[in-house]
């Protein structure tokens, strides 16, 4: 926020060396970073230094007063504890589903064999075009509660009984899962895809003439060269798995029953915004920071991903 | 010819096997284009299902929309002037912030070049209360600033441009200078028009990215006249509604043009929204 006022004084004092100031290669750099580091002061710093501020404070309209740990002792409560466990689950299977199910598509969609695969890509893709509302829409109207409903109709095809997806706790996280693995499936198989391309040919080549099947050169080679781009995505899937808001709101608004869909940045929108407890939601948030940021350092150091800088 | 008959059969089973998946992934869309035009109401009652009887079409939903549903095209038109808004200045900034990263050697590029891989890593979710309260403070609750504000210098294409950036001749620079252009004639003048294809990557990302984002104006936009779709189309989704046409219908108008651009521009859709995947 500083930063641009200083310039603005450099203009006024030195009228005649602005323009060549204005212009040297040691000026030019930083004004056409400024704007990112006005944003990253007002928009990343100042929030993250706030949050971690508001979460000891109670905030009521003209009254902040300090509450010490109390918002943080209170978290520990039931039903944060129901959205931390619905989040983990829908991690997971997020993390898994969005990982393993692309791969095994992008390496059929890579084969030469294939015809219309343009056509297959494109399809796959179009789902991440639409919003989780309007998507989420949809799947309401396919999974309704009614027997007659695309999903009930289906399922009772197989002689299933009709389910009562939106209010029963395995088909809510179903829907929810379902619904970012319809979106996401698509765009993940765009990421192998392009990881598929830079793996030279001459490795497969080489496995020919060994004898190698087509599974071993998939497990052999291209699970390997994939490595960094699987990190990346799961890395990514599990980060957005533990942001997690719309796809639980799409399908029960304010709340779900018995809370089979509230999920941890539910919960921040619940008390801090419509409870108005904004000092108890940044404590969650706070939370949710520190538990985002361990998941993920766990998750690189296991599956190795720092080792790539020592080589 | 053993190995010839056994990649013919590998490549019938797998084309016919896609061809289902990708039925399957387009199939949610389909039906909602298909059932918008039965009643909304049975529609929403009964929900999608295979009893379509097509002597019951029409075009109902859709002539209230364009007729009486004011309030959706308010909302139309602020998801349209936020997106806008967004992608303009998001661009605008972000290719500078990137272009100034990878062409320049400065003090601290290294430092600025890791900080936005930091703010890459930092989740919205954690900053929105803050920013929310700020937001209150500075008196800009429900309106467009509010809304595009946290947007306009955005990491990912930061982090995007530098890359992109990196691949251009520097020669360019030199010779431009040679010629007496200044420093910020040759950006907008000469390396701004080479980065074009990752301007259009970025304009698709940051656009779809606007057109579809939820949580954050959700907290900012208070009135129905700001609304933008998807928090409009969400106030429409309770089992009491009177609106669904405007539901049905409105969804459908919120992602045929989207559909329409990405027919058009396919690999700008692809290499926007895969990013991170752009090897550094």
């Amino acid at each position: 926020m500083k930063l641009v006022p200083n310039i603005d004084q450099i203009k006024e004092k030195k009228p005649n060396k602005l323009l060549k100031v204005l212009n040297s290669k040691q000026v030019v750099p930083y004004i056409f970073i400024s704007p990112f580091i006005v944003s990253f002061i007002i928009l990343t710093l100042y929030p993250v230094i706030q949050g971690i501020i508001m979460s000891f404070q109670s905030i009521l309209p003209g009254q902040v007063t300090f509450v010490g740990l109390s918002n943080y002792s209170r978290i520990s409560n039931p039903v944060f504890y129901k959205g931390l466990l619905n989040t983990t689950i829908y991690v997971l299977l997020t993390t898994v589903i969005l990982t393993i199910i692309p791969v095994i598509f992008a390496i059929f969609l890579n084969s030469h064999l294939i015809k219309l695969r343009t056509f297959f890509r494109s399809s796959l893709f179009i789902p991440a075009l639409t919003s989780t509302i309007v998507g989420g829409m949809i799947f309401r109207l396919m999974f309704g509660e009614m027997d007659n409903s695309l999903a009930n109709q289906f399922i009772n095809f197989f002689g299933f009984e009709a389910v009562n997806w939106r209010f029963t706790a395995w088909a809510g996280m179903f829907l929810m899962v379902m619904l970012a693995s319809w979106r996401w499936i698509g765009v993940n198989v765009m990421y192998f895809l392009a990881g598929l391309q830079n793996i030279p040919g001459e490795l497969y080549e080489a496995a020919d003439i060994d004898g190698a099947s087509s599974l071993q050169k998939v497990w052999y080679i291209t699970i390997p060269r994939l490595k960094p781009i699987l990190i990346f995505v799961s890395t990514i899937t599990i980060i957005n798995g533990f942001r997690m808001f719309e796809e639980s709101f799409v399908f029960w608004e304010a709340g779900s029953p018995g809370n089979i869909g509230l999920t941890v940045v539910g919960y921040i929108y619940q008390q801090g915004i419509r409870q108005n407890n904004i000092g108890f939601g940044a404590a969650v948030g706070v939370i949710l920071m520190i538990i985002i940021f361990i998941v993920s350092l766990i998750y690189l150091i296991a599956t190795g991903a720092f080792k790539r800088g020592e080589e | 010819m053993r190995q010839t008959s056994k990649n013919v059969l590998f490549k019938w089973i797998t084309t016919i096997s896609f061809t289902l998946i990708s039925l399957i992934a387009l199939f949610p869309i389909i039906s909602l284009a298909i059932s918008s035009f039965r009643s909304s109401s049975v529609l929403m009652r009964e929900g999608i299902n295979f009893n379509i009887d097509f002597s019951q079409f029409n075009l109902d939903n859709f002539s209230y929309i364009f007729t009486q549903a004011s309030e959706y095209w308010t909302w139309y038109g602020n998801s349209l002037i936020i997106s806008a808004a967004t992608i303009v200045l998001s661009l605008f900034f972000s290719s500078m912030v990137g272009y100034a990263l990878a062409m320049y050697d400065f003090k601290g590029s290294n430092f600025f070049f890791i900080l936005v891989l930091f703010i890459l890593m930092v989740p919205f979710e954690i900053l929105m209360l803050p920013l929310y309260q700020l937001m209150m403070n500075l008196m800009i609750i429900d309106t467009y600033i509010a809304a595009i504000l946290p947007m306009i210098v955005a990491p990912i294409a930061v982090f995007f441009f530098r890359q992109y950036a990196l691949g251009l001749p520097k020669e360019l620079m030199d010779a431009a200078r040679i010629d007496g252009s200044t420093e910020y004639g040759i950006f907008f003048k000469i390396m701004l028009p080479l980065m074009g294809p990752s301007l259009a990557s970025m304009a698709i990302l940051q656009g779809l990215g606007s057109w579809n984002n939820f949580l954050w104006p959700l907290l900012v936009l208070r009135s129905n006249d700001m609304f933008t779709l998807p928090i409009g189309l969400a106030t429409l989704l309770t089992p009491y509604g009177n609106n669904y046409d405007i539901l049905i219908a409105g969804s459908v108008l919120t992602i045929v043009p989207i559909i329409v651009l990405f027919i058009f521009f396919q690999r700008y859709f692809v290499s926007g929204l895969t990013v991170g995947g752009i090897k550094g």
